[in-house]
């Protein structure tokens, strides 16, 4: 193949341009169109950002997952506020000892009733999304008749 | 080597294997607090352990580029280092800010976003310090004879890598944003612009121990660069399937990051390529194992094990699952850390004057840290697959699923030993070569090349 150290260097350049020009594009188009819609931000209220700090400060996502993204240590989060409710939630977060259902410890965080209302706040909020059918149901059925 | 300055190199790859040997004990932490044994949880809770172990994973790769930076620029640019006072200034600032940061963590002194841990007024520090690092590389190729293909790809990498830092400083209140942003540096960087810099080390280290023209390295670097980038650049998509960004990062996402593999494959061929072309055959055949072998495993970590699981119809179970730790830490170890641990052996000899090519301790090195990495991504797949099924398709328990592949952790620390005692013997020959000296210097047609 008789390709010229120019032409490679075209390639690259255009190549280069031309994908992340479509990406720019794209990326304003998700954020000016979709995630607003997709994450109602008409209820990112001051709880909910509050929340979102509480669960930076703190590191949540070095063991958990939310939105799939985090440390698979802990549980996926979320779906939690559908899964396990509001009482449970912050019987969790505001609990003296570690919590270690099954074993597995989590950090004692003690949390005050605002700080754990903040918290789940921001979990419902999340928990709202719309994100392409994340995460899956479980589908498995049992072919044996009952 | 032909400058004084290049010796710089040396201390920073002595920064970059400690801290790639405290990152590998608190995976160990985190991995035998996957069996039970969490006594140190106290102290260093998993979510310390987890960022103190990636983040030493960045911080420990970008002080090896930057020893590789020093000593290729340089060489390059026949030219010496503008001011390798301010080199040194630029190690130390940064092993600081790093030991505050690891110290921090243990304090809940940091931002919880998976890879940016850092928290906001270390980050002001970090861009001095990158900002001081990239002066002095590109003042040295400015003032340099020469500015080859090889040079500038490895500075763009290096000047694009920092800008891409920034966009992960901005706080959003949304999380959707926020982790949009997240991924432009995180994916941007691994995905795309490190690869500029592990293709400019690699086309230096290929003109180096292959012998064949430059012309023809360079020529095929842009090729594999562009196809980095024309498939990485949008296969950032495959981060956007579900966090609430919309349906069209699933089609394309999908298209783009399906075609990531190529890049690594054109690597391979290239690499492989090269090697077969070269005539004179480079003394340093350690150096030439981890060369090689850099490309293959990236294919395999990085392409292929990767391919597995971007499929947005594959992903949509996968995600947010131990299959991920299975991708990230082959890809990783052969993208990333093999080049580093490639040009180290590389330049090892030049710059210690000690022409140390044959060893059975070398080899020793390099099999069993790969066999061990190996080993310990079979483990994480395993137990990745296994969480999968019972967790997404049965619906069992999170928790439940964790006790039932705790086998599989008992099997990555056996892996994890092997591949801890290849990296001791490599650092122990990093050791035993001694420091860099100036009667390693070598005229114009000297021996090294």
């Amino acid at each position: 193949m008789m390709l010229s150290k120019k032409n490679a260097k075209v390639f690259f350049f255009g190549g280069t341009i031309v994908t992340f020009a479509m990406f720019l594009f794209m990326s304003y188009a998700t954020l000016t169109n979709e995630v607003p819609k997709r994450t109602h931000e008409e209820n990112l209220s001051a709880a909910v950002i509050e929340g979102k700090k509480i669960w930076e400060e703190n590191n949540c996502m070095g063991c958990h997952t939310i939105m799939g993204e985090g440390g698979y240590y802990a549980p996926e989060l979320t779906k939690v506020f559908e899964r396990r409710g509001e009482g449970f939630i912050k019987a969790v977060l505001q609990s003296p000892s570690p919590w270690q259902p099954r074993g597995r410890k989590m950090v004692a965080y003690n949390m005050s009733d605002e700080d754990a209302a903040n918290m789940v706040a921001f979990l419902k909020w999340v928990g709202e999304m719309d994100l392409n059918g994340f995460p899956p149901k479980p589908d498995y059925k049992s072919t044996i008749n009952k | 080597m032909k400058y004084k300055s290049q010796k710089i190199a040396y201390y920073f790859f002595a920064l970059a294997l400690l801290l790639l040997v405290l990152q590998i004990v608190y995976g160990f932490i985190m991995g035998f607090a996957r069996i039970g044994y969490d006594g140190l949880h106290e102290f260093i809770p998993f979510n310390t352990a987890r960022a103190v172990h990636t983040n030493l994973l960045v911080v420990w790769l970008l002080t090896g580029f930057m020893g590789a930076a020093y000593y290729i620029i340089p060489e390059e640019a026949e030219k010496e280092l503008v001011s390798v006072k301010l080199a040194y200034v630029q190690l130390i600032s940064l092993a600081i800010v790093g030991v505050i940061a690891i110290v921090g963590y243990h304090f809940n002194y940091w931002e919880g976003r998976k890879f940016l841990e850092i928290p906001r007024p270390l980050d002001y520090l970090v861009v001095v310090n990158v900002l001081l690092f990239l002066g002095l590389i590109l003042a040295t190729l400015y003032k340099g004879k020469k500015r080859t293909t090889t040079a500038m790809v490895l500075t763009m990498g290096l000047v694009f890598a920092a800008l891409l830092y920034l966009p992960g400083m901005i706080w959003f209140d949304n999380q959707t944003v926020d982790s949009f942003f997240r991924w432009w540096v995180v994916h941007l960087w691994v995905e795309g612009v490190w690869e500029l810099i592990l293709g400019g080390i690699l086309a230096f280290l290929l003109i180096k121990l292959t012998g064949v023209d430059r012309e023809v390295i360079e020529k095929w670097l842009y090729v594999i660069i562009g196809l980095t980038f024309i498939s990485g650049i949008i296969g950032t998509g495959h981060h956007y399937y579900f966090i609430g960004t919309g349906s069209i990062w699933i089609i394309l996402g999908g298209i783009f990051s399906a075609l990531e593999p190529f890049a690594f494959l054109a690597m391979v061929f290239f690499t492989i390529g090269m090697y077969r072309k070269g005539e004179k055959k480079h003394p340093n055949k350690i150096a030439l194992f981890w060369t090689v072998g850099t490309a293959v495993v990236a294919f395999l970590g990085a392409g292929m094990l990767g391919l597995a699981h971007t499929l947005p119809g594959v992903n949509r179970y996968t995600h947010g699952t131990l299959v991920t730790a299975m991708h990230g830490h082959l890809a990783f170890w052969g993208a990333y850390a093999m080049i580093v641990f490639a040009f180290i052996t590389y330049v090892m000899p030049n710059l210690t004057g000690r022409k140390l090519y044959e060893s059975t301790n070398g080899k020793l090195a390099f099999w069993l840290s790969n066999i061990g990495m190996f080993g310990m991504t079979a483990a994480f797949g395993v137990a990745g697959v296994a969480q999968v099924y019972l967790e997404r398709k049965m619906g069992m328990e999170f928790g439940d699923v964790q006790n039932e592949i705790k086998v599989h952790f008992y099997v990555l620390i056996a892996c994890a030993t092997l591949f801890l005692s290849g990296v001791s013997i490599f650092v122990w020959e990093f050791i035993k070569y001694g420091k860099p000296n100036d009667e390693a210097l070598i005229t114009e047609n000297g021996i090294e090349e």
